[in-house]
């Protein structure tokens, strides 16, 4: 799709709502925004039903203004608090089944690529920590070691936040939730770097606190699946419901975590990722 | 449960109708059409349809993303012709852009939305309403909870196989069928005058 799609048929225009007339007229289609521009144009989420300061709506706001490609982009979600959001989101996206959300991504780019060879379709994976490290392990996995041309997002709170606060795999070791009230036993998965070592070309952690570099990660995991293979960005997102902080708190949170060295954030970039990023960035990390 | 005497006529029907498939209602074939469950031709069904909206008090089309969008030449040619129809019929448009809950809630003053398609219907009293140009199984979400929360009459025009779940169908429709009905509804019009 290029921008020229996004038009409103002429006969209609007069009928159709302001903010479908916004989306077309000041929306990020066809443009070159980036977080920095938030504020100039018209965003793809602007209500979503997550709770006061939830650090996962505002990593989805800058993970939406980041795409390199939104207005052929496809957003592949899975159950979690993300998939309550993204159903508000002006761009295509698809609910999968718990857990399903990278064999589904798989088959629809697959599918892309046969349809249209020769246009740029980018498909992005945004899940919780459950949906990604734990119930979908296996489909994750599988995607990367199949070399899909995919991005995964992981939205990381931390939790099973929709249902109560049960302890993920993502959950930090000894955390405390309403439904993990003896702390949790074992450590948190270290994802990332299972991602590196099952073949993803760009590995990412990042937080919402440091838009810039979360900007950056986002659009160079895209740019790196459409060119050489699989990537990942793990995104720290804290949940101020389950893990009882205020609205205010959640940045400070992930500041400190990412101080304290308890979710620490960087980049792994493969040989073939770093050869395309000089080309695409002119040699600039 | 296949019920042969199962009729899809204005509700409310109540909570949760179900499914005209289900209670033996089945698609019409190539050049036929579906009024209230029965299988009539094409021609039938375009006067049955110029009946309703003609003598409407508040005909409604909902068009959908399919030809509200200019996607390419072909879309925009439908587009107009269904302009076309909605000048005919002195109806109003509302339209359905895409099929985004966009909870709290939309404004049914101006869209209409197939997860709550009754709030529209009921905020402008609309007592017939034409879908034209949704996609095929948002349309069948939207018509059910219509026929089930509401006294709106529906009608659907579908370029595919057509909808049990609307009050009368229209199959396989082209820009030319568009075009005849169009007239069917100009000479039905006159009639009346």
């Amino acid at each position: 799709m290029n921008k020229g799609l996004v038009k409103i048929s002429p006969c209609f225009e007069d009928v159709m709502p302001q903010e479908y007339k916004e989306l077309v007229e000041k929306g990020s289609y066809g443009q070159d925004y980036g977080v920095a521009d938030l504020g100039s144009f018209k965003e793809l989420i602007e209500e979503h039903p997550l709770c006061a300061g939830c650090g996962l709506a505002l990593s989805m706001r800058l993970i939406l203004a980041s795409l390199p490609n939104p207005e052929s982009t496809i957003i592949v979600g899975s159950t979690g608090c993300s998939a309550l959001a993204f159903s508000q989101v002006a761009l295509h996206n698809i609910h999968s089944l718990f857990g399903n959300q990278n064999a589904v991504a798989t088959g629809l780019k697959r599918a892309l690529k046969l349809r249209f060879p020769d246009e740029i379709k980018d498909v992005v994976v945004i899940a919780g920590d459950g949906a990604t490290a734990d119930i979908g392990l296996d489909m994750v996995m599988q995607s990367w070691f199949r070399r899909e041309n995919i991005t995964t997002i992981m939205l990381d709170n931390e939790a099973y936040a929709n249902t109560g606060g049960q302890e993920s795999g993502m959950t930090a070791e000894k955390a405390v939730l309403n439904m993990a009230p003896k702390g949790k036993n074992f450590p948190k998965v270290n994802l990332a770097d299972v991602a590196q070592v099952a073949g993803c070309a760009y590995v990412a952690t990042c937080n919402p606190a440091k838009s810039r570099v979360l900007e950056k990660a986002v659009k160079r995991a895209i740019l790196a699946a459409r060119e050489i293979g699989p990537t990942y960005v793990q995104i720290y997102a804290p949940c101020p419901t389950n893990y009882k902080l205020k609205p205010d708190e959640v940045l400070a949170t992930v500041k400190n975590r990412e101080k304290e060295g308890t979710y620490p954030t960087g980049e792994f970039i493969s040989a073939k990722a770093q050869e395309l990023f000089e080309s695409l960035e002119g040699g600039s990390k | 449960m296949l019920n042969r005497y199962y009729r899809v006529q204005a509700g409310p029907e109540g909570y949760l109708p179900p499914a005209a498939a289900s209670m033996g209602v089945m698609l019409p074939e190539k050049g036929e059409a579906l009024v209230e469950g029965i299988i009539v031709s094409e021609e039938e069904a375009m006067q049955k349809i110029a009946e309703k909206i003609v003598n409407a008090k508040n005909p409604v089309f909902f068009p959908g993303p399919n030809i509200l969008w200019a996607w390419n030449d072909s879309v925009l040619e439908k587009a107009y012709a269904v302009n076309d129809l909605v000048q005919s019929s002195g109806a109003r448009v509302i339209p359905m852009p895409d099929y985004r809950p966009k909870y709290p809630m939309i404004n049914p003053e101006v869209e209409i939305n197939p997860n709550h398609p009754n709030l529209t219907i009921w905020h402008n009293h609309i007592d017939v309403c034409v879908f034209v140009g949704v996609h095929c199984h948002y349309a069948n979400i939207a018509l059910k909870i219509i026929r089930g929360g509401t006294d709106c009459y529906t009608i659907a025009i579908c370029g595919e196989a057509g909808h049990e779940d609307a009050m009368i169908s229209l199959r396989d429709v082209s820009i030319d069928t568009l075009r005849r009905l169009n007239d069917v509804i100009k000479s039905t019009g006159e009639g009346l005058k």
